[in-house]
């Protein structure tokens, strides 16, 4: 006998265990296991991508260089009002702060740092370290204004005041085309220096073309595949699949054989006396360069998703609509249609996240005007090398992509994604 | 499986160990990672410095064509506290940061470099540049250069020419950054070369140089890097190009090409090498002192036409290695073609860097 | 879709045109691709087809970008390193991803689409910025510049590939079968080995392949972390076309598509394979 009774009514498992409580121990036990077989990789993904992400974005508001260089003068200026220029304390501070900054080499830091937010702070701070070394005694306010104006101008007090805190908003001003004037007020940049609103603008609407573009050319061979035979559709499957698999890099490299002034495509054109030698057209390094590369690359992305879901329309549906005397138009706009909008949805939501993150084919053969919001970052990582900037930018970029993630998960569901 | 995965962790983890063994004892054996710029640039390099030391001592040389990007790899480095590059070739501009940032060694030149055959010691014999961490090679131009079957008859010859996209119609290359373009713009809008600085210190002058750019901004490919011009010249993409001499002169020499230089408004500027913090060891300076003598500056010059940053290594500027042309009059720095240059101003740039692309950026994207 | 015969003129002329609009949007996916092959044969550096190769002359065509290629040490270096670095990256990646599909694919596991999204997270995030990050996190802990620091990188950016291949395999999966076989007596390391690695060997077979071509194909992050001895076929192959197009350039590219065709045979068989295992296809 597997169960004994102990009270009326409940059940227990032969060593006397209520089974409701045995049940909740294997549960947990399972659950346990379950999780036991994910940790590892948790942990994996969590050390070696979780943290470098997170770190990259909080570049974006860290500010350590004014705070830990000139701790003398953060210190001094904590009191200080802002209207007129420091008091004394505040000079002998810096003093000492510059000495002290260029004895360890790091004043260039805050030099470098400064500059971002106005232009000529380098020199100021590095030409000002130079010569506050060889100052023997105070007073020191007059003779600092005489090595530098600038340390005059309440504007610059300001701004060491307003960077000397760990973290800053000023990056993010920046990423959205702001910046904060001298009375410390955050007002547009002038028009001559915005650039991020526009490109994240741009960014999206090339995403969301590219987009569209691929539904209109995904829908018709998605449809072919799933309503031929098995044998061909297979065979022509091969021809989404093999683009699929072969490297970007090797896709964008043959776009540009193809369309560059002296390509195939403009030779082609020649031959046929369509344009003549100086007319060639300008297809590359420019934004249609982008969109056809990228179109061509992201295709896959929406025909596989969109034939996975086609596949499972049962054809009498439209068949039914049309012996009901629907015109074929009507037939297909209201009743196909409908059913395919969920593959729609996947296949665009993948294409839209991976088109805004795409960085080496715009790099290639964007030119300038179809470089996206990736170029700009890696721009900041790599030659202006203003990483907080790059923090930013990114982590905007960042949040973009993840609220139209959450929608995708929210819509479709990540389980339901397939690859290929 | 268990045995399986066992198997194929240990297998990983072996090979994951016995390469990083195997990178960590190559270096044991003094190999030097020299950042460069790649191209014909690093090629003259190896062989005026990298081979002979090669041979004389035994170091081997690991090459990476990061030079564009090599501030942010040398600070990146630094602020790990795992420096891997042990030379960097880098311009005088980048230099003066990364040495303001602490980033890089200090070098006490008269002790490290070696003095000139007439003794002369390297503070005096060099041209410029020693500025704290620097150590100068070559002096430079970025200037314009066109390909003749393009204009058949009458060639551009100025700056002024360069803009004129009426006299001398076809797309230009630019490199795409601030420095360089903003100065031949208010070159050819009439400011003499030696205002130039003075005027892009006013909003006004700025304002100017941009209003000039205007007028061929629809007619230019940006490039970015150095191979590029010359690429884009011989296939006809632009009528003129702005491109590192050195680069041409190879086209021109190497390939054949059908390019000519325009000198005037040649933007002369210096290369050299900067040693990232804690890699001053004794081997490296052995190595500065062999690579950067004036016969080793001179040698470079056989292979590129970049001019020594020594002026003890003028007199022993010889015929190109490979084809026995005679390089004086390739240089940018010889008399005929230093006729009419514009100076950059590193400490300018410097200063000016962040806030110039900042509107060359938003001026390229509108 | 064959054309019923009762069709009308109208009905036709749309078949035929349909047909024609399919043809050119399979011709735009797939031309490009096919047309390097012949210009990587190409005896002159041009990236055109030049008179000699349209009428056919032998003489139009040469391995000479081939032999370049081949005669190349740092192209033969980068293969080296393309494959080292995508073998481990990929049998790490796949044994930690099939370990967390199987947890993640039991009715019990617990946050399981939090922990989903965690897993999965190297695909969404734009690829600059986690190369960005990782470029600072693998300098501060001494790992750019080495192999190990590559080969982690991508293995995390592979992971969700494995992960999503391997669930979607045992999404179907009905685990009173696991029960039942226990239930008959089978001790868990059978019923393991007979029931469970069977149905999910092609998942992961084919999510290895995805986590190999990530590896292979990545140029991203290695932009950023490598260092010179790291150098990969796409790093390579990026540093050509940003100077300039050599035609070795499309030597390579013909051969690396010659082995995504490989690869896609190798995935082709097995989901036919695994088709015939659920009994999806009849024969």
């Amino acid at each position: 006998m597997a169960n004994t009774y102990s009270k009326v009514g409940e059940m227990t498992t032969n060593d006397g265990v209520p089974l409701k409580v045995s049940l909740r121990r294997s549960q947990r036990k399972l659950k346990l296991w379950a999780f036991l077989l994910v940790a590892p990789l948790l942990v994996f993904i969590l050390v070696s991508f979780i943290i470098p992400v997170v770190n990259m974005t909080m570049r974006g508001i860290e500010n350590p260089q004014v705070a830990n260089i000139m701790p003398n003068v953060v210190a001094a200026l904590e009191n200080w009002e802002g209207t007129e220029l420091p008091d004394e304390t505040v000079y002998a501070a810096l003093v000492t702060d510059l000495t002290m900054g260029r004895k360890n080499k790091n004043i260039g830091k805050v030099a470098t740092r400064l500059n971002y937010e106005r232009s000529g702070m380098r020199r100021v701070i590095t030409g000002s370290a130079r010569k506050a070394a060889k100052l023997k005694e105070g007073p020191y306010k007059t003779q600092m204004i005489e090595i530098n104006k600038a340390w005059g101008d309440v504007a610059v007090w300001s701004l060491i005041k307003r960077e000397s805190g760990t973290f800053t908003s000023s990056y993010l001003i920046s990423s959205v085309d702001r910046k904060t004037n001298d009375a410390g007020e955050i007002v547009a940049k002038i028009e001559d220096k915005q650039i991020y609103v526009n490109l994240f603008g741009k960014t999206l609407m090339m995403s969301f073309s590219i987009t569209i573009i691929c539904i209109v050319l995904a829908f018709p061979i998605a449809y072919l595949l799933a309503t031929l035979p098995l044998a061909k559709s297979n065979l022509l499957m091969i021809l989404v699949l093999l683009p699929f698999w072969t490297s970007l890099l090797v896709r964008t490299t043959t776009w540009i054989v193809l369309l560059q002034s002296q390509g195939v495509i403009n030779d082609l054109l020649v031959w046929m006396n369509i344009i003549d030698e100086d007319g060639r057209l300008q297809m590359i390094y420019n934004q249609t360069g982008t969109i056809i590369a990228m179109t061509h690359i992201l295709l896959p992305f929406m025909v596989l998703p969109l034939y996975s879901v086609m596949k499972t329309i049962p054809p009498t549906y439209m068949r039914a609509a049309l012996s009901l005397g629907a015109n074929p138009v009507t037939a297909f706009i209201k009743v196909y249609i409908p059913m395919t909008v969920s593959g729609i949805g996947a296949g665009s939501l993948l294409v839209f996240i991976l088109s805004i993150g795409y960085y080496i084919t715009p790099a290639l053969v964007g030119g300038q005007s179809g470089l996206l919001i990736s170029n700009m970052i890696a721009y900041h990582m790599q030659n202006s090398l203003n990483w907080g900037l790059a923090g930013a930018l990114g982590f905007i970029l960042l949040v973009i992509v993840l609220l139209f993630y959450a929608l995708f998960n929210k819509v479709i569901g990540i389980d339901k994604m397939k690859m290929g | 499986m268990k045995k399986l995965l066992k198997r194929t962790i240990v297998a990983t983890a072996i090979a994951a160990v016995s390469m990083t063994m195997a990178t960590t004892a190559a270096q044991a054996e003094e190999t030097f990672t020299i950042v460069s710029w790649g191209g014909a640039y690093t090629k003259s390099q190896q062989r005026a410095y990298h081979e002979p030391y090669t041979a004389k001592t035994g170091t081997k040389f690991l090459h990476e064509d990061k030079s564009g990007t090599a501030l942010a790899g040398i600070r990146s480095q630094v602020e790990a506290n795992n420096v891997t590059w042990d030379l960097v070739d880098i311009l005088e501009g980048d230099a003066m940061i990364a040495c303001d940032e602490g980033l890089v060694e200090e070098i006490n030149y008269d002790e490290i470099l070696a003095a000139a055959p007439d003794g002369t010691p390297a503070s005096k014999d060099f041209l410029g540049g020693l500025n704290g961490c620097f150590i100068p090679q070559i002096y430079y131009a970025t200037l314009f250069a066109f390909n003749d079957e393009i204009f058949t008859g009458e060639k551009p010859s100025t700056i002024a020419d360069v803009f004129d996209l009426k006299k001398f119609p076809g797309k230009r290359a630019l490199e795409k950054t601030p420095a360089g373009n903003l100065e031949w713009a208010l070159m050819a809008d009439g400011v003499a070369p030696n205002d130039i600085y003075d005027a892009l210190s006013t909003e006004e002058g700025v304002a100017r140089a941009f209003k000039k750019l205007d007028t061929i901004k629809d007619s230019v490919i940006w490039w970015e890097a150095g191979a590029q011009p010359p690429q884009l010249l011989s296939d006809k993409e632009v009528s003129i190009a702005s491109g590192y001499n050195g680069r041409f002169f190879g086209a021109q020499v190497n390939e054949k090409q059908p390019f000519t230089i325009i000198w005037d408004g040649q933007l002369a500027e210096i290369d050299g090498w900067v040693v990232p913090k804690g890699k001053l060891t004794t081997a490296m300076k052995a190595y500065i002192k062999f690579a950067t003598d004036t016969q080793r500056l001179a040698d470079q010059s056989k292979y590129i036409s970049y001019g020594p940053a020594r002026k003890s290594s003028a007199a022993f500027v010889d015929k190109h290695a490979d084809t026995g042309i005679d390089m004086k009059p390739h240089m940018p720095t010889s008399p005929t073609n230093f006729t009419n240059p514009v100076i950059k101003n590193a400490e300018w740039w410097a200063n000016n860097k962040d806030d110039m692309s900042e509107r060359f950026n938003a001026w390229l994207a509108k | 879709m064959a054309i019923p015969t009762y069709a009308g003129k109208l009905e036709r002329t749309w078949y035929y045109s349909y047909r024609v609009i399919c043809t050119l949007i399979f011709l735009f996916l797939i031309l490009p691709i096919i047309i390097i092959i012949p210009l990587s044969f190409n005896v002159q550096p041009y990236f055109t087809f030049t008179p000699e190769m349209l009428s056919l002359d032998p003489a139009g065509y040469s391995m000479r970008w081939y032999d370049e290629f081949f005669a190349s040490e740092v192209w033969m270096k980068s293969i080296k390193n393309s494959f080292s670095v995508a073998i481990a990256s990929t049998i790490i990646a796949t044994t930690l991803g099939t370990l967390a599909a199987l947890g993640l694919s039991r009715p019990e596991m617990p946050y399981r689409a939090l922990i989903m999204s965690i897993l999965i997270s190297p695909m969404i995030v734009p690829l600059i910025i986690s190369a960005a990050g990782m470029f600072f996190f693998y300098s501060s802990v001494n790992l750019a510049g080495t192999f190990l620091g590559l080969i982690l990188a991508h293995t995390a950016l592979g992971i969700p590939f494995v992960v999503i291949t391997v669930t979607a395999t045992l999404s179907g999966f009905d685990y009173s079968l696991t029960r039942a076989a226990a239930s008959l007596g089978a001790s868990p390391r059978t019923v393991f080995f007979k029931i469970m690695l069977p149905l999910v060997t092609p998942g992961v077979i084919s999510g290895a392949l995805f986590a190999f071509i990530t590896s292979f194909d990545e140029v991203v992050v290695a932009i950023f972390i490598a260092g010179p001895e790291q150098r990969t076929i796409p790093l390579q192959m990026w540093g050509g076309i940003r100077e300039q197009i050599s035609p070795t350039i499309l030597a390579v590219a013909t051969i690396l598509v010659a082995i995504s065709i490989m690869l896609l045979t190798v995935l082709e068989l097995l989901r036919r394979r695994s088709e015939k295992q659920r009994g999806l296809t009849p024969g």
